[in-house]
């Protein structure tokens, strides 16, 4: 029951976003205009950046790509097709698609990302699979923690702010930990020399993603 | 005097603290020297805050389950008494550091760790702060309260255990009572501990009694 309302919802989602494709263009242009930007201003020193850079300056794209893309997840959302929504089905159907829709949404946009990305300023990574994989975590990782801040930030006045000082701090521990497999993954290190970290990083998107299950029935009420 | 042994008993665990922490013998050790007698002030704020903190998710969840302005109160006042019991622990961190590391700050995960969560608890305040409806904000802040929660102790006893670090306890460095506790510090520690955990429940005791008192004062205005 829950798995098909969970289904219907992010079909549902899936079908507006492609309907509305400026948001989704939107979107693709902020990382692509983001990355090019960031390759011109390390194009003026010349040469290759270094791998810890390329590393941080990934995911700082990654992360600010986030906040924007999922901000507008709840505030885009009418009062009057939410309330339409809630009569409809349970409320936990309803973070679970929104958190599922916009880890899909993180990946195509990190994917997209990191192969412009790629291009522009040199591929460093030496450990694809273990990359790929911590990108996916990523995704995850980010779309559980921003999809509830997102919400409560919908809820408040000044919303947009809310939403980064809200949502930045709370995404530190994840980014600490992506950074550091993905460091892991660009030396090319053995998949052991990152397995508690990662083990870590699904225990931490298992908490979140728990405790949105848990809290949003109460969000929605108000 | 039924319930309040527990005052009683703060006052004097502090005061017990605060002589017998500065006059007790504490064990020679290169570095550290005397200022090892923060260990009775600086350690124990961490321990004050992780059980203030853990009172106020507590009442955020009974709020959840069953609303009154009072628990709200509770929980919002908890939160408060635990940023300040973080910052103060950051602060006497900070002058350790210095007798120790020869620096103010230091880029280490536990250091980052417990600034980053006390970001996260002032993001609660700034929540707060931002609605004008008082239900919504109540309900609201429980909300953020129970999830900052969930993320912020990860970066105080799980990250800090991950990755290197000078700070003891972290990073397989052995915390101060595997090694170089000796008894005499035991007997002043262990005390100090307790008497700053009450000292904090204390605190967010008396300062949602006045809250509380405010709120009663203009219901009655508005009356």
């Amino acid at each position: 029951m829950l798995l098909r309302e969970i289904w219907y919802l992010i079909q549902k989602d899936f079908r507006l976003e492609w309907r509305q494709r400026a948001a989704l263009s939107g979107m693709l242009l902020y990382v692509g205009s983001t990355v090019f930007v960031c390759y011109l201003s390390f194009a003026l020193r010349g040469g290759e950046l270094p791998v810890p850079a390329w590393n941080a300056l990934f995911w700082i794209i990654l992360l600010f790509t986030a906040v924007n893309a999922v901000a507008k997840g709840f505030l885009q959302e009418s009062r009057g097709r939410l309330l339409y929504y809630y009569t409809l089905v349970q409320p936990q159907a309803v973070i679970m698609a929104k958190i599922l829709y916009n880890a899909l949404l993180l990946l195509g946009l990190a994917l997209a990302g990191f192969g412009l990305y790629a291009v522009v300023l040199g591929n460093p990574v030496q450990n694809m699979p273990l990359f790929l994989a911590n990108v996916v975590l990523g995704a995850m990782g980010f779309a559980s923690t921003l999809t509830l801040v997102s919400g409560i930030a919908a809820k408040a006045t000044n919303s947009s702010t809310l939403m980064a000082v809200l949502g930045f701090p709370l995404m530190v521990p994840m980014l600490l930990l992506l950074i550091k497999v993905s460091k892991n993954a660009l030396d090319g290190l053995e998949f052991d020399a990152s397995r508690s970290s990662l083990l870590t990083l699904v225990a931490l998107n298992l908490i979140v993603g728990a405790v949105s299950y848990l809290l949003f029935p109460f969000l929605w009420r108000s | 005097m039924k319930n309040n042994w527990w005052k009683a008993l703060a006052a004097v665990l502090l005061l017990y603290t605060a002589v017998a922490g500065l006059l007790v013998p504490v064990p020679r050790l290169a570095i550290l020297n005397e200022t090892i007698r923060n260990l009775y002030f600086h350690v124990p704020m961490w321990f004050g805050m992780t059980f203030i903190l853990i009172a106020s998710v507590i009442y955020s969840v009974r709020y959840l389950r069953n609303p009154s302005t009072e628990l709200d109160i509770r929980s919002h006042e908890a939160a408060r008494t635990g940023i300040l019991m973080g910052v103060v622990g950051l602060a006497t961190g900070s002058i350790w550091a210095k007798y120790t590391w020869g620096t103010w700050w230091t880029n280490d995960p536990k250091l980052n760790g417990a600034a980053i969560a006390m970001l996260i608890y002032g993001a609660y305040l700034v929540l707060r702060s931002s609605f004008t409806d008082e239900q919504q904000r109540a309900r609201i802040s429980a909300i953020y309260n129970i999830f900052a929660f969930a993320t912020a102790m990860p970066l105080f006893y799980i990250l800090p255990r991950l990755t290197d670090s000078l700070h003891p306890g972290a990073g397989g460095n052995p915390a101060f009572a595997k090694y170089d506790l000796d008894d005499n510090m035991r007997l002043v520690f262990y005390p100090a501990v307790i008497g700053w955990t009450l000292l904090a429940f204390w605190l967010a005791q008396v300062a949602s009694r006045i809250a509380l008192l405010k709120q009663k004062v203009y219901e009655k205005q508005l009356a």
